[in-house]
């Protein structure tokens, strides 16, 4: 009973810890490496263009809605223009506005952008479009094509590539030539496709975006055909007919405007430019729930001030070192003095180095029982005496930091973040031992506790463990997880094989008499 | 021998493990709050007085710095006595003190002492350096125990105990200590004292064992230490017994010593008993708790539970064998 509310109970520390943890990292991007890398790309709009006498106003489409990738970050750069944004039902608009401008000018646009397969192509379904107006000729023009191709397709799919297969044709095509010709641009060909396809009651439009596969500093907008066949959107490529989403396509607008419009400006010209960085992961997902406006950041261990960052940043791995020596202490045997002192004794060994440590702790011990020995002789009472051995190891300690500057042994100035009061009360119980049984007690618990320290040091010290741990505190959860089910271990110590070796014979049932 | 092969003849030979102990007997059936009447020595030997168990006489109490000072009227009429730190464990901080000679005190092993040793000792006594977790403490002033001739032979200096383990008032395995030179006349097998099994049953002593492996001789005298019966073992299995009712817990180490005139007495009960006693008996403890928490009746009168225990442990105790498994051999 009491063991079923245990597991019950764990289980639901190690779900919600681990959901938590899940979450983070899928949704909100956290790195799960340290060293992770996130590859993001800087795009850049510049509109050029010459100012007429009067005022200026310039209204640049900028993305919105971009499947496959996430804005991380955008800025807007002018002289003296005033700038607001809108949205408009295509999408989003930037506004730069100036009563007076002077000779050429330039607005800058500057979006940074990460691949993110999360972001879906989430879209509501768009209304039945309106039936496009058309002179009579057209209309029975287009009247004719759609019968055409209506007759060569069995859905809105094969309909619209079918649909692409005429306007390619545009130089030969009876119906098609009316409108196009061979030479007309892909984004005309693309127009022209969503008022045949109006014409025939299927919601279309016409998005325009660049792809980021390699930098360039002069990329081209590429037209590219929506079409919603009830359910979703259907994208095409109205010049290689191909359908499906294209992959690195970045979405900058839609409709069938231009991608800029000065109003009172003239020889306006647009260029975009594509450059490829990479980011450290952490700084991506910061960013991004900085733009998101979630609040998952704020209540972060990031949220702290740097110095309390590093503090936690030790912290938050003491219950790791803590399961370790639950691990060495119920799993394996290994006895120590005192229980959490190895691990205290391991945080001192991230300053001085594991060797270093090592020696400085074997020292600081052998000096200290060296003395407490002494001291017994005077007969103190017992806190006057761990007094004494306390005052005498920080004179060592404070005795070893000196002498290794003078010898400009650097490791030897760490030793003044041992715990002192720890190794006082470690000397004190090592001569106790040392006298009621033996040396040879004494120096195993004192060599197992420096071992278990030993380990309980390297354990804490792996790298990306302790980067998963300082980003997914939730993680900790799973730790108490594992540790309340530890408590519940009653199996044998891997050390008491060893005491109970007289048992280990070949089975024998009846149990004979030694 | 694989580790797993290992772990595996420890389960069959029904071995008690330390986090099983723990987790499992001691946690369940040692509650909390009894614990002080264990491991505070002077509260458990005034219990046992009210209870009519032979304890070693009290001499009195020490139990302020400015009561050391008192020691000498206290001891005034004995010759002998025990110093004893009511929370020291495993024997540490004892003082046996077997004669005076002028002012000075002589132990048993026969080191003279002066009043200014023993005064220090007894205020470190006092301040906790002999008690678990340094706790305050007191010193209990006892009479010195006149050990049997009858275990002579099988020790070296200081006193052999008879160590019982009592679950839920059934005693379940028993052993005696013999100390040896290498404890320094301690009764403490980890320093090196002689375990032996006691067959319930009978009271006959089985092989010994000496820091983990099985000898036939003590290693000082050279007696062969089987065969050998404990005098007054029915009283021991008695007193024993009665010590659940004593306290209350469940799982408990009765450590018994015989003397000359007065016969068995306890001298301590201990709430957290070691698992040495199953390499001096090479029978595994778990499973004889199996066997009483399957067939016993806990609340009978303790010779009732005396019987079943001399019924069911008659050395040596084999695996528990299911219903099941026994109609699959037969079949």
């Amino acid at each position: 009973m009491r063991n079923r509310q245990l597991y019950i109970l764990a289980s639901l520390l190690a779900v919600a810890g681990l959901s938590i943890f899940l979450f983070k990292y899928q949704t909100l991007g956290f790195p799960v490496r340290a060293d992770a890398e996130t590859q993001v790309w800087n795009v850049e709009a510049a509109v050029n263009f010459e100012p007429g006498p009067a005022s200026v106003k310039v209204t640049l489409q900028i993305p919105s809605l971009t499947p496959g990738f996430t804005l991380l970050d955008e800025s807007f750069v002018s002289r003296g223009f005033g700038l607001s944004t809108h949205n408009t039902t295509n999408g989003r608009e930037a506004q730069w506005a100036v009563r007076e401008a002077d000779g050429p000018q330039t607005v800058y646009y500057r979006a940074l952008v990460y691949r993110d397969p999360a972001k879906a192509t989430e879209d509501s379904t768009p209304p039945f479009p309106e039936i496009p107006e058309f002179d009579e000729p057209s209309r029975i023009a287009v009247d004719g094509l759609i019968a055409e191709v209506r007759r060569q397709s069995a859905d809105v799919a094969s309909f619209t590539s079918e649909l692409l297969r005429h306007i390619d044709n545009a130089g030969s095509d009876q119906y098609v030539r009316l409108f196009l010709s061979a030479t007309s641009s892909p984004n005309a060909k693309a127009q022209f496709a969503t008022r045949v396809l109006a014409a025939a009651q299927v919601p279309a439009r016409v998005s325009h975006g660049v792809y980021l596969k390699e930098e360039t500093a002069a990329a081209r907008t590429v037209p590219l055909l929506e079409v919603h066949d009830g359910v979703e959107w259907l994208y095409f490529d109205p010049v290689t007919r191909a359908q499906g989403w294209p992959q690195d396509f970045l979405v900058w607008w839609r409709g069938n405007g231009p991608i800029a419009d000065v109003d009172g400006g003239v020889d306006v010209d647009v260029s975009l430019a594509v450059q490829r960085s990479v980011l450290n992961s952490l700084e991506v997902a910061e960013r991004r729930m900085d733009s998101m406006g979630s609040q998952a950041f704020d209540f972060s261990l990031f949220s702290l001030p740097i110095t309390t960052q590093a503090v936690y940043s030790v912290l938050v791995m003491i219950p790791i070192g803590a399961l370790v020596i639950v691990l060495l202490r119920n799993f394996v045997g290994i006895k120590t003095f005192g229980t959490f002192m190895p691990v205290l004794v391991a945080l001192a060994f991230r300053e001085t180095r594991l060797l270093w440590g090592i020696v400085l702790f074997a020292v600081i011990v052998a000096l200290g029982l060296l003395i407490r020995f002494y001291l017994e002789r005077l007969r103190l009472l017992l806190v006057p005496r761990l007094t004494c051995v306390l005052t005498v190891v920080v004179i060592l300690m404070a005795g070893i930091s000196v002498l290794s500057q003078r010898l400009d042994i650097q490791p030897g100035l760490s030793i003044a973040l041992f715990p002192m009061v720890i190794i006082s009360m470690t000397i004190e119980r090592m001569s106790i031992v040392w006298e009621e049984r033996g040396a040879s007690e004494a120096l195993q618990e004192g060599i197992g506790s420096l071992v278990v320290a030993a380990l309980t040091y390297v354990v804490m010290g792996i790298p990306w463990l302790s980067h998963l741990i300082f980003v997914f505190p939730e993680l900790l959860l799973v730790v108490l997880a594992v540790t309340l089910l530890t408590g519940r271990y009653t199996g044998y110590r891997l050390l008491e094989l060893k005491r109970f070796r007289s048992f280990a014979k070949p089975a024998n049932p009846a149990g004979s008499p030694p | 021998m694989s580790v797993l092969a290992r772990y595996r003849s420890l389960t069959e030979s029904g071995v008690l493990g330390l986090n099983k102990r723990n987790g499992d007997y001691i946690m369940r059936f040692n509650p909390r709050r009894l614990y002080p009447l264990v491991d505070d020595k002077l509260q458990t030997k005034q219990l046992a007085i009210k209870a009519g168990i032979a304890v070693p006489a009290l001499y009195g109490v020490i139990e302020t710095q400015h009561d050391i000072r008192e020691l000498g009227t206290m001891v005034a009429g004995h010759r002998e006595f025990v110093l004893k730190p009511a929370h020291g464990s495993s024997g540490d901080g004892i003082i046996v003190i077997a004669g005076r000679s002028g002012t000075r005190y002589r132990t048993i092993n026969g080191t003279l002492l002066d009043t200014e040793f023993l005064n220090h000792h007894l205020s470190n006594a006092i301040s906790g350096q002999f008690s678990l977790g340094g706790i305050q403490d007191t010193v209990i002033v006892e009479a010195m125990v006149h050990f049997s001739p009858h275990f002579e032979s099988l020790s070296f200096e200081g006193v052999p105990d008879v160590r019982v383990i009592v679950f839920r008032g059934i005693p379940v395995m028993a052993m005696v200590r013999l100390p040896t030179r290498q404890s320094h006349g301690k009764a403490n097998l980890h320093q090196g004292a002689v375990g032996a099994g006691i067959d319930i049953a009978t009271g006959t002593t089985l092989g010994g064992v000496m820091s983990g492996e099985v000898i036939d001789t003590h290693p000082d005298t050279g007696v062969v230490i089987a065969g050998l019966t404990i005098p007054e073992w029915d009283t021991m299995l008695d007193i024993s017994a009665r010590c659940y009712e004593l306290t209350g817990m469940g799982y408990i180490g009765v450590d018994i010593v015989l003397d000359r005139d007065l016969g068995p007495l306890v001298l301590e009960l201990n709430a957290r008993p070691g698992l040495a006693i199953q390499i001096a008996n090479q029978q595994g403890l778990l499973r004889r708790l199996e066997i009483c928490e399957e067939l016993a009746n806990f609340d009978a009168p303790p010779a009732e539970r005396i019987a079943f225990a001399k019924q069911h442990f008659a050395h040596p105790v084999g695996p528990v064998i299911s219903p099941a498994e026994m109609e699959g051999q037969i079949g």
